[in-house]
């Protein structure tokens, strides 16, 4: 991923509805853990981070569950991170 | 440098639930409006409004406006005006009827009409009892919402600038508003937006807190440009807080957690709350609550290295009563806190939430300020609706549910007020010639500057000083600290510097361009607060105590007027409270009380 991808990304993650999401997904990006990522999975965070708030943030709390195992793999990393 | 002009009949700055309801009004009528914000719509805060809005439509008891206009006046302590109260509660059932055929899913009575639920202070005949006025969709009300507006926007046209930050007031000479300086994040362009009518709804700052239940997005931006434009800030030292938020990270903990049993400890882990209210103990009143947790932080019996928060302990309740009747509890604690509530306390503080304050405005969405004599004289061009806006409703504190239709009753009320401005006939008027000058000196500046402070310290020094000085419960010697203090970490937020010099979404500029807007609220919000010397609403000073003279410590035969901090000097003037309705007797002063 590219530096301005990566900066967009960033922006869509440090800037949610809700405060929740704001701190976790921050967290997960500046803590390292993204960069750990390989392709596909950066991808996969790409498109769980395009989701609307409510419902990304059910599936990090485990209120609501995902079929996509790309995209659940992601989320339990989020989920630990 | 020659930058790029756009024109529009109206430029509005934030896609949230004011800035989205203006837009409607004035898409709708033909005129060629712009909306710019920091990120998509259906991801601002508004978002996060889960308890619903008030109407007095009375579909499931009997209701009506004056009651709600009763509550609204009483929970504002009586600083909000009388004639904007009464326009809000009036307007009311039409801004939601409005929204449920925009296609707002409400929840319903089985006979299809819009259920109401009871929310707190919200009463029948004049404060007797409490009544079903809170219209909600599930808990999801503020999404709903936005979601049923930006469609309806979209329908009308709007033309949405989507990750676009506005950058600077435009004024000129005259003192008319022309628009705003903003910058494409993608691009790092700085562009012009010419408009006949600036509308301003970027909602409120709840981040000049260390401890805030606000998004990391409501960093005041429309505050700080109105306060660099010189137009002076209404009310500022009102901010409503939540007893326990999670220190540190301000997601809330809801109060069903002392009602389970939860009890709240200091350093000695005490359970202080005895010694302040010996029968109801943890289960007393927020307001009674939140202040002992402030006294006992203040008083060095706090937890941490920095002795500032409490600990909020449920380890002592049974593992599955918690995971029953607290769902989400435990999965906050892990996740905001690293704490498994079910083996460790939680660290908790008093949170910030709302920001009564703001940019002045008359009822009718215009921006008014002092000139010539007249403190309410209307800024020409530019209007402001929602928690940016001091109307002002909330007075000193506001009532639940108040804040979604605060923002749909006024960013309807600026738009259509916008529209009769423009259809009266004014033409753009000519942008000064330094119109970008200021704006492109600031963003030259934070590139250029070496040895400049960093923006993360300099925010976390203006939290730290606004939540230890300014916060829930206020102390007259820690508010004149406080401004000392918060004027120093002015001077280096004005001495900025950024690593990343990038043109394309440089995030750090961003922030760093936030940061000046913030500093801007933290200081009228400190100088405004040591200033007002009683008690009143969600300002509670230790030296203005509950007395037989000053029932709550509030002194209406001095404090019963409208503070404006004006940024050019850091000085203050006062303007009195409007408390004649426009046609209902006003409702008389008496002390507050629940």
């Amino acid at each position: 991923m590219d530096r301005a991808d990566y900066e967009r990304l960033r922006w869509r993650c440090i800037r949610r509805a809700l405060l929740e999401l704001d701190i976790t997904l921050t967290r997960f990006l500046d803590g390292g853990e993204f960069e750990k990522l390989n392709d596909d999975q950066q991808q996969a965070f790409v498109e769980l981070a395009d989701m609307e708030d409510y419902d990304l943030w059910d599936l990090v709390t485990g209120k609501a569950e995902i079929d996509d195992p790309r995209l659940a793999q992601i989320v339990a990393l989020i989920r630990k991170s | 440098m020659s930058i790029p002009v756009l024109k529009f009949d109206a430029v509005i700055v934030g896609a949230g639930g004011a800035g989205l309801r203006s837009a409607i009004q004035l898409s709708e009528a033909g005129l060629k409006t712009a909306v710019l914000s920091k990120v998509f719509p259906t991801r601002s805060h508004t978002v996060a409004a889960q308890g619903g809005v008030a109407a007095s439509l009375g579909n499931s008891e009997e209701d009506h406006w004056t009651w709600h206009m009763y509550d609204t006046v009483k929970g504002s302590d009586w600083l909000g005006d009388q004639d904007a109260i009464e326009f809000m509660c009036k307007k009311a059932n039409e801004v939601v009827v409005e929204l449920e055929h925009y296609g707002m899913p409400f929840d319903r009575t089985d006979d299809g009409k819009i259920y109401q639920r009871p929310f707190g202070g919200h009463m029948s005949n004049f404060g007797e009892k409490p009544v079903r006025r809170s219209c909600a969709a599930a808990d999801r009300t503020g999404h709903a919402m936005l979601h049923a507006m930006y469609q309806r926007n979209v329908k009308a046209n709007t033309q949405f600038f989507v990750e676009w930050m506005a950058l600077d007031l435009i004024r000129d000479e005259e003192g008319h508003v022309l628009g705003v300086t903003a910058m494409e994040m993608e691009t790092g362009q700085v562009v012009i937006f010419h408009a006949r009518a600036t509308i301003f709804a970027t909602g409120g700052a709840g981040r000049i807190f260390y401890s805030s239940t606000n998004a990391f997005i409501n960093t005041g931006d429309g505050l700080g440009m109105a306060a660099r434009a010189g137009i002076p800030l209404e009310d500022m030292e009102f901010w409503q807080f939540h007893p326990t938020g999670v220190a540190g990270a301000g997601v809330l903990i809801t109060e069903g957690v002392r009602g389970e049993g939860g009890i709240l400890r200091n350093s000695s882990k005490e359970r202080f709350m005895e010694r302040y209210a010996p029968n109801a103990k943890d289960l007393a009143s927020r307001d009674v609550v939140s202040r002992a947790m402030a006294t006992e932080i203040k008083e060095g019996r706090g937890c941490g290295v920095n002795k500032d928060y409490v600990l909020l302990d449920i380890t002592h309740l049974d593992p599955a009563t918690i995971m029953k009747r607290l769902p989400g509890i435990h999965e906050i604690g892990i996740q905001f806190a690293g704490v498994d509530c079910l083996k460790e306390p939680l660290p908790v503080v008093p949170t910030c939430h709302y920001q009564m304050g703001g940019i002045p405005t008359h009822y009718s969405g215009r921006v008014v300020a002092p000139k010539n004599g007249d403190v309410n004289s209307v800024v020409p061009g530019f209007y402001a609706g929602g928690e940016c806006a001091c109307a002002s409703v909330h007075g000193a504190n506001r009532l639940g549910t108040n804040s979604l239709l605060d923002l749909l009753v006024f960013g309807k009320s600026a738009g259509d007020s916008a529209v009769e401005d423009l259809k009266a006939g004014k033409a753009h008027r000519d942008l000064p010639k330094d119109v970008a000058d200021k704006t492109l000196a600031r963003i030259a500046a934070l590139d250029n500057r070496k040895g400049g402070a960093n923006v993360h310290e300099t925010r976390l020094a203006m939290q730290r000083t606004m939540q230890d000085h300014a916060g829930v419960f206020r102390f007259g010697d820690m508010l004149k600290q406080g401004v000392e203090k918060i004027l120093e970490v002015e001077k280096a937020a004005r001495q900025l510097e950024i690593k990343d010099k990038s043109m394309a979404w440089n995030t750090a500029r961003t922030e760093a361009l936030e940061m000046e807007n913030l500093i801007e609220v933290a200081k009228a919000t400190m100088i405004s607060a040591e200033a007002r010397k009683e008690s009143r609403g969600a300002h509670v000073r230790d030296d203005a105590p509950d007395t037989a003279e000053f029932p709550n410590g509030r002194n209406d035969k001095e404090w019963l007027k409208h503070t404006l901090f004006s940024p050019v000097d850091n000085t203050i003037t006062y303007k009195p409270v409007n408390m004649q309705p426009q046609t209902v007797e006003p409702v008389a002063l008496k002390t507050r009380s629940y």
